[in-house]
């Protein structure tokens, strides 16, 4: 058998697993990455419009800090987010910018003098002062009181992950790209590495680590094409962590619909072409968004906008098309200039995908799956519950800055954020860990390993098709889980997805290459796929409340009595089911209240905020949250939200 | 505003692809014919995975965002380099020849391992910020003049697909020349405030025929870069840097 160690296991080559990569290193530690591409070739390089920082460099963003970036995000998550994690990440972010600047990325610079923008469909011209020549500028982005998002044109997850990787390379990280994770090698509740599949030429190598961080992305391809992600983003770090059985998955029904997918490819459009001042448009050319949102207009969260655009849609103000009803994103008072300056990335999407020139035409746009709040569900530290040495960063992870509704630029700005925090409580954890694990239990994973690709190459070659599988998980999800849900449809989603998971039983395989053998690849998959796709359904059935992004049109009230909670699923092999459990949200500052847009029924909490924190830790601990170097609530900053200015709804304190 | 309209009469297209596994190595190379229905707005991205899923499942290419970022699938498509996914159909022919990228190691049909290449080539030329100074966390960040973050920019767009170094006569015979994406990969450097690299430290990456004079100016790179990066303005920039470096010395 081919073993090999190594201090730090990385799993996924994206900007959080690089980005704790070099926490790793830079500490000393051998660091080995794992990535299913070339890193940069992740995801990561798909992020257009911006990375959240409360920098406050421009006229728009004055007075702007980490506590109203905090306040933003937590009224995002619509409460959500765990409040600690919330408070980390806004005060982190300006650092993580500032040393990504530091590393050479490109941020577009605050341009002195008069400058003209886009505020809520008016042209407004402002002069920005000398003294902020040259620092790092921003653009608005939804569901923020300031202009925050830091940029690079619309090309910002790329010069993020280029300056990144370039670090990776100078430290002389050892990257072994092509190469995928099958499995957690684990025992008595340490994780000790991976068994890892090389897709060059399918030959399995355990790779045995003190300490190991899933960074595998998200998982939109469950939604089949109906998503905005990558190819590869197909779960496997989330299915790992699952096959465990020992580590839960959180908040899986909590999942992101972008509004502006573009029709019909479903490639993203970023909301930096809101946040310059793009429309949106029904058939009749109304800007529907300024009677649905007068606050906000197109710039409210993205769950919000998404729900107005379907319910557009399906009041017969959607365009007809042969791939169904869209509505337009009109940039074309923007002008041929700034398209092709500040949103150039958008601009040759629109020329090569469909051949539109945004400056002349409007863009065929509608809500399509983007986003995975749930993950891996992990502490402050990023450990993952229940199983020691395992960490989880990234949107793999549920860490939990999100809740129930990402605001945009916030994972661009979670993946070095948390890259960092947790990359330092990763190199500290190794430092004090050693490799102890006996070589007869990487033998079992091992064998377990070729056992599973054994018997999917002795499958007969026909069969039912592992394609025609994915495709339908895919339907299931878009229809019956989408932005808008209701019981009966879930129920029928959870009873189709089982159904789908038996057929599995029927592949056959109809190709025996060697080496990668892309339909082997894919077999091995979809079986987790098909886990993650089930427990999404039916953590969205059994949560009967509607909160963020889960929103139950038979149930439209946000709940705090009952719902104020994250899902917790684990996979029991023997049951081939999930069990779902609920932890509480976490410690609560910011008490539920009004988001200032959205407008929703809530059931207030049923106790104060001070009886409810009062069971947060034990409540957390006993669903696996695992002890971490500072106490829960050492990073709270108690009250520091209050008396702020500039806050469109102030919720009230509940007594 | 136009409609999305579907196509008058699908054409059937035909699609001769290169095939060969080095993990089947009995098995020599070969060309391999499929043909599939035109459908609307189709790429050479739904193409090949509908010939993948409908056809033979063994058929190995290379996607990941399928939205012409990440530079997976450069691929030749009829003698030409360039990306897959965002290649219509409707702008080629019926008869559609695709084989992998010349230069690259190839891993299997129409897969080739760029990321290798890449690595080496970013190792080559230092491709990271020489810092003048450790980063101080409690700092404001350094100014930077707008135009000077643009005209960076526009170098760091480069995607890393392989299209220019496969449509380079130079890098198609000499596996040490660090090709258009590592000429504009230093120029992007050379122009960076924050880069403590001077003229002289560049001048011995680049003034050999592995670098900036190793170029035979037949700038095949400028016109197959799907990315349209101004590879002729790098490259003067460069070569002028580099004379007025030399001459002093």
């Amino acid at each position: 058998m081919q073993i090999r160690t190594t201090d730090v296991l990385i799993i996924g080559g994206g900007l959080a697993g690089e980005r704790c990569a070099i926490e790793a290193s830079t500490a000393g530690h051998d660091v080995t990455l794992l990535s299913l591409v070339p890193p940069r070739r992740s995801h990561s390089c798909a992020a257009q419009g911006g990375m959240q920082a409360a920098l406050g460099n421009c006229v728009k963003a004055e007075g702007d800090e980490p506590t109203i970036h905090f306040l933003d995000t937590v009224r995002g998550s619509d409460w959500g987010a765990d409040q600690e994690v919330a408070t980390i990440f806004a005060h982190e972010a300006p650092i993580a910018v500032r040393e990504l600047a530091h590393w050479g990325v490109p941020w577009t610079r605050v341009r002195p003098g008069r400058n003209t923008y886009f505020v809520k469909g008016e042209k407004v011209e402002i002069d920005e002062p000398e003294d902020k020549a040259g620092l790092i500028m921003h653009r608005d982005f939804g569901g923020t009181a300031k202009w925050r998002a830091c940029y690079a044109s619309a090309g910002t997850g790329h010069a993020v992950l280029y300056a990144v990787d370039g670090e990776v390379v100078r430290l002389g990280i050892n990257v072994q790209d092509r190469v995928e994770a099958m499995s957690l090698i684990h025992d008595a509740g340490r994780c000790w590495g991976a068994v890892a599949r090389c897709l060059r030429t399918g030959r399995l190598t355990v790779w045995l680590a003190k300490s190991t961080v899933v960074a595998t992305g998200g998982h939109g391809r469950i939604y089949g094409q109906y998503t905005t992600n990558a190819t590869i983003n197909e779960g496997t770090g989330a299915t790992l962590a699952l096959e465990t059985g020992v580590v839960p998955l959180g908040n899986m029904e909590a999942v992101q619909f972008h509004p502006t997918g573009l029709v019909p490819s479903g490639i993203l459009v970023t909301e930096g072409c809101r946040g310059d001042g793009g429309y949106l448009l029904n058939r009749d050319g109304e800007r529907f968004m300024v009677a649905a949102e007068p606050e906000k207009q197109e710039l409210a969260s993205r769950d919000v906008v998404s729900r107005h655009m379907m319910n557009e849609i399906k009041q017969g103000r959607g365009v007809d098309s042969d791939f169904g009803p869209h509505l337009w994103l009109d940039l074309r008072h923007l002008g041929e200039t700034h398209l092709r300056t500040k949103l150039r990335e958008v601009w040759d999407i629109c020329k090569d995908f469909n051949g539109v020139d945004p400056s002349k035409e409007p863009i065929p746009v509608r809500p399509i799956q983007h986003y995975s709040m749930g993950g891996i569900r992990v502490n402050k530290d990023g450990e993952a519950y229940g199983l020691r040495g395992l960490f989880a960063v990234g949107e793999a992870a549920c860490w939990d800055l999100h809740g129930f509704n990402r605001l945009g630029g916030n994972s661009l700005a979670e993946t070095v954020v948390a890259g960092r925090v947790v990359g330092q409580r990763v190199a500290e954890f190794t430092a004090k860990a050693s490799l102890t694990v006996d070589t007869s239990v990487a033998h079992a994973f091992l064998m377990d390993a070729q056992k599973r690709l054994a018997l999917w190459l002795d499958r007969p070659t026909v069969g039912d098709d592992v394609y025609k599988i994915r495709d339908a998980m895919g339907e299931v999800l878009n229809q019956k889980v989408g932005v808008f849900r209701n019981g009966p449809e879930l129920e029928s989603a959870v009873a189709d997805l089982r159904v789908i998971q038996q057929r599995i039983a029927n592949v056959g395989l109809r190709s025996q290459a060697g080496g990668l053998n892309p339909e082997l690849t894919a077999a091995l998959r979809i079986e987790g796929m098909t886990k993650l796709a089930l427990i999404t359904a039916e953590g969205a059935l059994a949560r009967t409340e509607s909160r963020g992004a889960h929103s139950r049109t038979d149930c439209p009230t946000r709940d705090d009595s009952r719902w104020l909670n994250r899902t917790l699923a684990r996979w029991s092999s023997e049951e081939n089911a999930a069990e779902l459990r609920y932890e509480p949200v976490g410690l609560l500052d910011l008490p539920p209240g009004d988001r200032g847009y959205g407008k929703s029924a809530q059931e207030p909490m049923n106790e104060s905020v001070e009886q409810h924190n009062e069971r947060v830790v034990e409540g957390m601990r006993d669903e696996g949250y695992l002890p971490t170097v500072e106490p829960m609530g050492s990073r709270m900053q108690w009250g520091a939200w209050q008396g702020h200015e500039n806050m469109p709804m102030r919720p009230e304190r509940n007594e | 505003m136009s409609q999305i309209v579907t196509l008058e009469k699908p054409r059937t297209l035909q699609f001769e692809i290169f095939r060969f596994n080095p993990e089947e190595p009995e098995v020599e190379p070969r060309m391999q014919i499929f043909e599939l229905a035109e459908q609307p707005f189709m790429t050479l991205y739904i193409a090949l995975n509908r010939i993948r899923e409908e056809i033979d499942p063994s058929l190995q290419f290379d996607f990941a965002c399928r939205s012409a970022i990440c530079g997976s699938c450069g691929m030749m498509v009829n003698g030409r380099p360039r990306l897959a996914c965002n290649t219509l159909t409707k702008d080629l022919p019926e008869q559609i020849r695709l084989r992998p990228l010349p230069v690259f190691k190839l891993i299997g049909d129409l897969s080739v391992d760029t990321g290798t290449w890449f690595r080496g080539m970013a190792e080559q030329v230092g491709a990271w910020i020489h810092e003048k100074e450790p980063f101080d966390p409690t700092r404001q960040e350094e100014r930077m003049d707008a135009d000077l973050a643009q005209a960076i920019y526009e170098g760091e767009r480069c995607i890393e697909c392989g299209c220019c170094v496969a449509g380079c006569g130079v890098a198609n015979v000499n596996p040490d020349f660090v090709g258009a994406a590592g000429l504009n990969r230093i120029a992007r450097f050379m122009k960076d405030s924050r880069d403590a690299r001077d003229a002289d430290d560049w001048f011995e990456v680049v003034s050999d025929e592995n670098g900036i004079f190793g170029c035979v100016g037949l700038m095949g790179c400028h016109d197959v870069c799907p990315k349209d990066l101004p590879l002729l303005e790098q490259y003067a920039y460069l070569r002028r840097k580099m004379l007025t470096t030399g001459a002093a010395r």
